[in-house]
């Protein structure tokens, strides 16, 4: 509680101030709109964004699901072998030089203006931090333990399943931290480039009318969407990974 | 028996091992007793196949090996118990490793956490009990194994004075209850004359036999015996003579 008065306070403060600012020196709403007329906008304009914002989350949590489907196993064969973890390596830290921007044409040309191409795209952001954290996780396991599975006979896979996974499992969360708080960029340049549906594609069409308004209206939405995504992660990880907290 | 022949290897031309031999009786425990960094710990390693041998071979009752992973059980001074496991799973791994573990395995477990004085501790995590109740639960894990072997490279050698008595003598269950063939590696001199039943002294690399001994009298009575800080001086002394 007393961890979650600081960061609110200082939201408060600044809210105010903003409030004052834009009431003391008339700002104009298609400028900057005042917090009070954001506020006004999410309640009235709630269904408008409430339907774009269920296809922006739908697009995340896919290109979530898809990142870890390909991020896990590549992963695990990068670890099991060094000879293509070499062969992928540049290419990945490669992959990372691209700018997103540079990227969302091509996708939305390969997969057209629907939602396809924006869960790739979120894909992309995320499927970096996941499998380069989890594959760190995996090489920082403690030799001494990957000897005594070794004495008791154990396979690649036992191994993996008792050993490797689990102790890899912070570094995956700390991954997935990460590409959840990103995974909602990759989205909305996705709609921005392309799309028909999604806050991206919201904020483009608030943006050209000057309602500025609803352009904030949508990034509150956005952030509560990524706040809420990394508070499920966090949630999940102190539930799965309670052991790390009780070390001797 | 266990028996190793021959053994050779080196690192960068530097021999290790060179024509090393040692053989232990069935149901023995014999003490390995040398210097830091005279190639005890290398010898386990070779053992159990986590390093390749220049030369050399191992028999185990007569049947030739190529090493001893899956006949020898492996204990260290770190207990290395996996954190994210209850001890009880800890104890279970090398069954888990290998199948589901039955009802008969959770109740065998059950058994030997109450001859190691573990009872009631089961479900905690590594990271809730003590240094010495995490070793034990270590021996445990090592009887599990269900091996004729056990290596064990210093096991208490991390652990308070108190703590390392009270092991010691838990120790010897492996022997005496669980009839294992124990091959300790140690440099306290004080651990291997109360544990073996023969003693092995070595050089520095590379590494050879200097000296075979056999420490009188039953273990419990050992400490006490008259003998026992004359035979404590004479392996140190030993021991000097041929670090020189």
């Amino acid at each position: 509680m007393r961890q979650a008065a600081l960061p609110l306070l200082f939201l408060c403060t600044f809210l105010a101030a903003w409030e004052a600012f834009c009431r003391l020196f008339d700002i104009p709403p298609f400028l900057l709109p005042a917090p009070s007329r954001v506020a006004h906008v999410l309640a009235t304009e709630a269904p408008l964004l409430l339907r774009h914002g269920l296809t922006t989350i739908l697009e995340i949590l896919l290109g979530i699901l898809l990142s870890l489907a390909v991020g896990i196993p590549l992963s695990i064969a990068m670890f099991f072998s060094p000879a293509l973890e070499k062969a992928l390596s540049p290419l990945l830290i490669a992959s990372q030089a691209i700018p997103v921007f540079a990227a969302a044409p091509l996708l939305v040309v390969w997969f057209g203006y629907g939602m396809g191409s924006k869960i790739a795209m979120a894909a992309v952001i995320i499927f970096f931090p996941v499998t380069v954290t989890l594959l760190q996780g995996f090489k920082s396991c403690d030799p001494d333990l990957k000897i005594l599975f070794s004495v008791m006979g154990a396979g690649c896979l036992t191994t993996l399943r008792h050993l490797y996974w689990p102790w890899a499992l912070p570094y995956f969360f700390a991954g997935l931290r990460v590409a959840v708080s990103v995974a909602a960029i990759g989205a909305v340049i996705g709609e921005w480039v392309g799309s028909l549906d999604g806050l991206g594609f919201l904020m483009m069409q608030a943006n050209a009318r000057l309602r500025v308004d609803l352009v904030f209206a949508s990034i509150v939405v956005l952030s509560a969407v990524s706040l809420s995504l990394w508070g499920i992660v966090c949630f999940l990880e102190k539930n799965t990974v309670r052991w790390a907290e009780k070390k001797r | 028996m266990l028996e190793i022949r021959s053994f050779s290897k080196s690192f960068d031309s530097r021999p290790v091992f060179s024509d090393f031999s040692l053989s232990a009786e069935q149901g023995s425990f014999t003490v390995l007793l040398g210097p830091s960094g005279c190639g005890k710990s290398t010898l386990f390693d070779l053992l159990m196949g986590i390093l390749p041998r220049d030369s050399g071979r191992i028999s185990l009752g007569g049947r030739e090996m190529p090493d001893l992973r899956g006949a020898a059980a492996y204990m260290s001074q770190k207990d290395l118990l996996l954190p994210w496991k209850t001890l009880r799973e800890n104890a279970l791994l090398p069954v888990a490793v290998k199948r589901t573990p039955a009802a008969e395995d959770h109740r065998r477990a059950e058994d030997l956490f109450s001859l190691l004085g573990l009872s009631g501790r089961e479900d905690y995590f590594p990271g809730q009990v003590s240094g010495g109740m995490a070793q034990r639960c270590a021996l445990a894990r090592t009887i599990l194994f269900d091996t004729p072997v056990a290596l064990l490279d210093e096991p208490l050698s991390a652990l308070d004075a108190i703590t390392r008595r009270t092991l010691r003598g838990l120790l010897l269950l492996l022997q005496s209850r669980f009839g294992k063939t124990i091959l300790m590696v140690t440099h306290d001199v004080e651990e291997a004359l109360l544990l073996a039943d023969t003693i092995l002294l070595l050089s520095p690399p590379p590494m050879r036999i200097l000296e075979v001994l056999r420490p009188e009298g039953t273990k419990d009575s050992r400490e006490e015996s008259p003998s026992f800080a004359g035979m404590k001086r004479c392996i140190l002394k030993l021991l000097q003579e041929g670090s020189r």
